[in-house]
């Protein structure tokens, strides 16, 4: 049984490090706290779960990879109008400017998706169930968090490259280490600061595309997981992509092992942590002050 | 100039509260419990103000001081209810959130910037997580019922809930907010007050002519942080039921809201915020499904045009009207 405990805590921090990890690139790179990536991931949300409707009948692996494209697509776009229009104007604005536009955005976005989409929940199980379930150790397990692992572990490894590779991602970490550095090396600060936040959108509506199939697209499903991703990016670090594996780890599988004996205990105890962590380290396990 | 300003800001504020006074000989009953929650959340917005304006720090998570203040009322009802009256109750609020806003604030006033903002939210947060699941003890997600109360032995038997709200309780209301004004009016004109402003424009120099930089910010968020538990505990009457969602940050963010929409470089922008906030929201929620559009649309075109908020663009009008006149802020 406590493998499977593990197993499940392993997805939760799998599906977690997806949507936390473009929250911790946006705070890395532009130093802002974006309150509405929730909103992004509810996006990717009920954009998969609108294809995946759309598609019924298809194979399931074929439905996921339209409506997770479809889903990063849309929450980039909606990330690019809202990085371009919106936050441009804020990088040399007070901190409290930044934080509540965003907690404006977030308020429009929610409306928006109710616009658009309706109120009502949309259900998209139809992956999860074409996928079934294998046996291990005795219990049965459903293959679709094994492939939700799977997807994280070649999204993790994609921005890893990215990060450590390429001259995009160099620069990038240059950002983050220095502002005034980086700009005056002749870095194209504008444009970096657009594509991380599109990257950080996409990675949020990926996130919110692959938990449709276990639970339905619901309005303010955004709230909770940025809340949950808040808490990773504090523990793991700003900006820090190991940190927020850390981070997503070790919120999953306290979650995990917490709903299973003591339900009551899960969320005080992950702010605990939390707070501690900010406490003794502000800039968090794996973050540079 | 100084003597100026403060004989005209006395004279605007007895004139404020001549208003006020009146309100309920004109305004409908509903409109008087709409003044009533507005000058409640002006006492939190106030204080607030005094760690954004003052100390320089963004508090994202002034919910939980709000909480406790509301919470301290709700247990106080639950557990003692054959003492139940509100000079109790406002002990209660007060005492709790000292206390609370002691111990939490204690940890954030060692940091500054986004990681008191990320602090403080992730503080109020834990807050939320325990009121919510501890739910034999605080009532959980449904919360906590607030009858009314006794006052000073008289008991009000008989007296209908909104009977109570639009008769002596908007006086109340009033003369609370009233001194909570004037107590904030003194912290920030007060030696202290010009101290906390000193560590908010630099904290090396304030450490250097011996201003004990943490220990002044500390004091101040406890200030700030009882101010929002004596509003938090006012509200709960008006509000007649209080759950964990006023320690959330979604609320903590509309605390912020309140302060900018009114401006928060001038003393009294607050109060106008908190007002106009209860008022926006109120009225959104009323008219459309999609209040939300109203209100974050609002907060985006705020944010974008008028940083100043509603005080500041009126003053930046009136100075650019009458050359040669400063605008009073303070």
């Amino acid at each position: 049984m406590g493998l499977i405990y593990a197993l499940n805590g392993l997805y939760f921090a799998a599906f977690l490090f997806l949507t936390s990890l473009g929250l911790s690139i946006i705070l890395g790179v532009m130093g802002i706290l974006n309150l509405a990536h929730g909103s992004l991931y509810a996006i990717g949300g009920f954009v998969a779960a609108y294809f995946i409707g759309m598609m019924t009948g298809s194979p399931a692996v074929l439905m996921l990879v339209t409506a997770a494209a479809a889903a990063m697509v849309l929450a980039g776009a909606v990330g690019l109008v809202m990085e371009t229009t919106l936050l441009k104007p804020m990088y040399k604005r007070p901190l409290e400017y930044q934080l509540l536009i965003t907690f404006g955005i977030l308020m429009l976005i929610e409306d928006l998706i109710k616009l658009v989409f309706g109120g009502e929940s949309r259900y998209a199980s139809a992956p999860f169930d074409a996928m079934g379930s294998i046996e291990i150790t005795g219990h049965t397990y459903p293959v679709y968090f094994l492939f939700v692992m799977g997807i994280t572990a070649l999204a993790g490894l994609f921005i890893w490259w990215l990060m450590a590779k390429t001259k995009l991602g160099i620069m990038l970490r240059a950002i983050e280490m220095d502002r005034d550095m980086a700009q005056a090396m002749g870095i194209p600060m504008r444009r970096l600061t657009v594509v991380a936040f599109v990257l950080g959108a996409a990675l949020a509506g990926l996130g919110g595309a692959l938990v449709v199939p276990t639970t339905p697209a619901v309005l303010g499903m955004g709230m909770d997981v940025l809340i949950m991703a808040f808490i990773v990016v504090v523990i793991g670090g700003l900006g820090s992509l190991k940190g927020t594996l850390v981070g997503s780890l070790l919120v999953g599988l306290t979650r995990s092992f917490t709903v299973a004996f003591y339900a009551e205990l899960e969320m005080p105890l992950l702010f605990m942590i939390a707070v501690l962590i900010l406490v003794v380290k502000p800039e968090g396990l794996f973050g540079q002050k | 100039m100084t003597n100026y300003l403060f004989s005209s800001r006395a004279l605007g504020y007895l004139l404020a509260l001549i208003v006020l006074l009146l309100l309920p000989q004109v305004l409908s009953p509903y409109h008087l419990t709409l003044v009533e929650t507005g000058l409640s959340l002006a006492i939190m917005a106030l204080g607030l103000n005094l760690l954004l304006r003052y100390a320089g720090v963004l508090s994202f998570g002034h919910g939980a001081y709000f909480a406790a203040g509301a919470y301290a009322v709700g247990l106080l009802n639950m557990y003692f209810p054959d003492n139940f009256s509100f000079e109790l109750a406002m002990l209660a609020s007060l005492g709790v959130s000292a206390l609370v806003s002691a111990l939490f604030g204690f940890v954030c006033v060692r940091h500054t910037r986004i990681f008191f903002s990320i602090l403080t939210l992730a503080l109020a947060m834990l807050m939320f997580a325990i009121l919510e699941k501890a739910y034999h003890f605080t009532g959980g997600s449904d919360g906590i019922r607030i009858p009314l109360p006794t006052f000073f032995g008289i008991e009000l038997t008989g007296m209908r809930r909104f009977q109570f709200l639009v008769g002596p309780y908007y006086y109340i209301v009033v003369g609370i907010f009233a001194a909570a004004t004037l107590v904030m009016l003194a912290v920030v004109n007060s030696p202290f007050g010009k101290a906390l402003q000193a560590t908010r424009d630099n904290e090396v120099r304030a450490e250097m002519v011996g201003i004990r930089v943490k220990r002044f910010r500390w004091y101040a968020f406890v200030i700030s942080g009882t101010f929002c538990g004596l509003s938090g505990g006012v509200w709960s009457f008006v509000n007649g039921h209080i759950t964990p969602e006023i320690s959330g940050w979604v609320f903590s963010g509309e605390i912020v809201y309140m302060v900018l929409l009114g401006g928060f470089m001038i003393f009294e922008g607050p109060i106008v915020g908190a007002m106009l906030f209860t008022y926006l929201r109120l009225y959104a929620v009323a008219w459309t499904e999609y209040w939300m559009l109203i209100v974050g649309g609002t907060l985006v075109l705020l944010v974008l045009l008028l940083p100043g908020g509603v005080t500041g663009g009126i003053a930046g009008l009136a100075a650019r009207l009458r050359p040669g006149r400063g605008g009073g802020r303070g």
